[in-house]
């Protein structure tokens, strides 16, 4: 199962529309779910919700294979912590998505994350979700613990 | 061997504490969050479980106070580090002051546009005080050194 998230109620009907014209193009025979908060374009294609409660969000993410997501840091991290890929279009201040532009700078960031995948646009989801797909049958994970270099900066401090 | 004062709250704050647990390896490191039971696999590490408190309850942060300064009595740490929230600066504060410790305050990795309210009571007793964004960092500011993601 792909699970479509936009992470809130703020609606994001630019990802929900690409990921509907997704499913008919590419994803038949896939199970898709959305949860696509207040947006005003209903999805035609595949099931959808308007909200997801937390144990309901929880479990629509482990019963997931892929997370396809706003650059939201909760979205991020609640599919990097159950170990699966995510697929993250960030929202733009300029077209309406959110009051500033900080997904984007979240993104810049989380871009070198092997089991996170970066699509700067909705043209680029479908190329991203392929390689989540393919970097996930590869098995790349979000790892059981913090990136080295933080451990190894922290261990350096306790060691004084 | 260095003594480690490792504490994060219940939740989020102990899921992200938990990611960097390599980092007290080859130390004396005790825990402190608000389960009331040990993780299975923090053995033999010592586990102190807190009063969970929230900032409505000023009876039951009086509490966790009160618990986190016998803590700090009778462990006497050398350093701390904490994910946060109110445990972590209850921690922070009374270890600085009452056993002069070296601190690391480590904001949560949730809040992507500013420190939280702790972080910022936490900022003159914490050595080392961190944030998970590198967009947050500022010179003279909080700092960045890695994120537990």
């Amino acid at each position: 199962m792909i699970f479509v998230t936009i992470g809130s109620m703020f609606p994001f009907d630019r990802m929900i529309r690409a990921m509907d014209a997704w499913v008919l193009a590419e994803g038949q025979g896939e199970e898709v779910l959305a949860q696509i908060g207040a947006g005003d374009y209903e999805p035609r294609h595949m099931e959808w919700v308007r909200k997801l409660d937390r144990p309901a969000y929880g479990a629509a993410i482990r019963r997931s294979r892929l997370v396809v997501a706003h650059a939201g840091v909760g979205s991020i991290v609640t599919a990097g912590e159950n170990g699966r890929p995510i697929v993250v279009l960030p929202r733009r201040a300029h077209l309406g998505e959110h009051t500033s532009d900080h997904q984007v700078e979240t993104v810049g960031w989380l871009r070198e994350k092997p089991w996170v995948h970066v699509a700067d646009d909705e043209a680029a989801l479908p190329g991203r979700i392929a390689a989540a797909i393919a970097a996930s049958a590869a098995g790349e994970r979000m790892g059981r613990t913090a990136d080295p270099a933080f451990i190894d900066r922290i261990r350096r401090f306790i060691a004084g | 061997m260095r003594k480690v004062m490792a504490v994060a709250s219940g939740g989020g704050h102990w899921v992200e504490l938990r990611r960097i647990m390599p980092a007290f390896a080859g130390t004396d490191v005790f825990y402190v969050s608000t389960e009331a039971a040990a993780d299975a696999d923090l053995a033999p590490a010592r586990y102190y479980a807190v009063t969970n408190v929230t900032r409505k309850s000023h009876f039951a942060f009086a509490h966790t106070i009160r618990e986190i300064w016998r803590i700090v009595r009778a462990e006497r740490p050398e350093v701390v580090v904490t994910t946060g929230a109110a445990p972590g600066f209850v921690a922070v504060v009374l270890a600085k002051l009452l056993c002069r410790s070296r601190t690391v305050w480590i904001d949560t990795v949730a809040h992507t546009e500013g420190m939280t309210l702790s972080g910022r009571l936490a900022r003159p007793f914490a050595d080392a005080w961190l944030v998970q964004w590198p967009h947050l960092a500022r010179p003279g500011g909080p700092e960045y050194w890695g994120a537990v993601l």
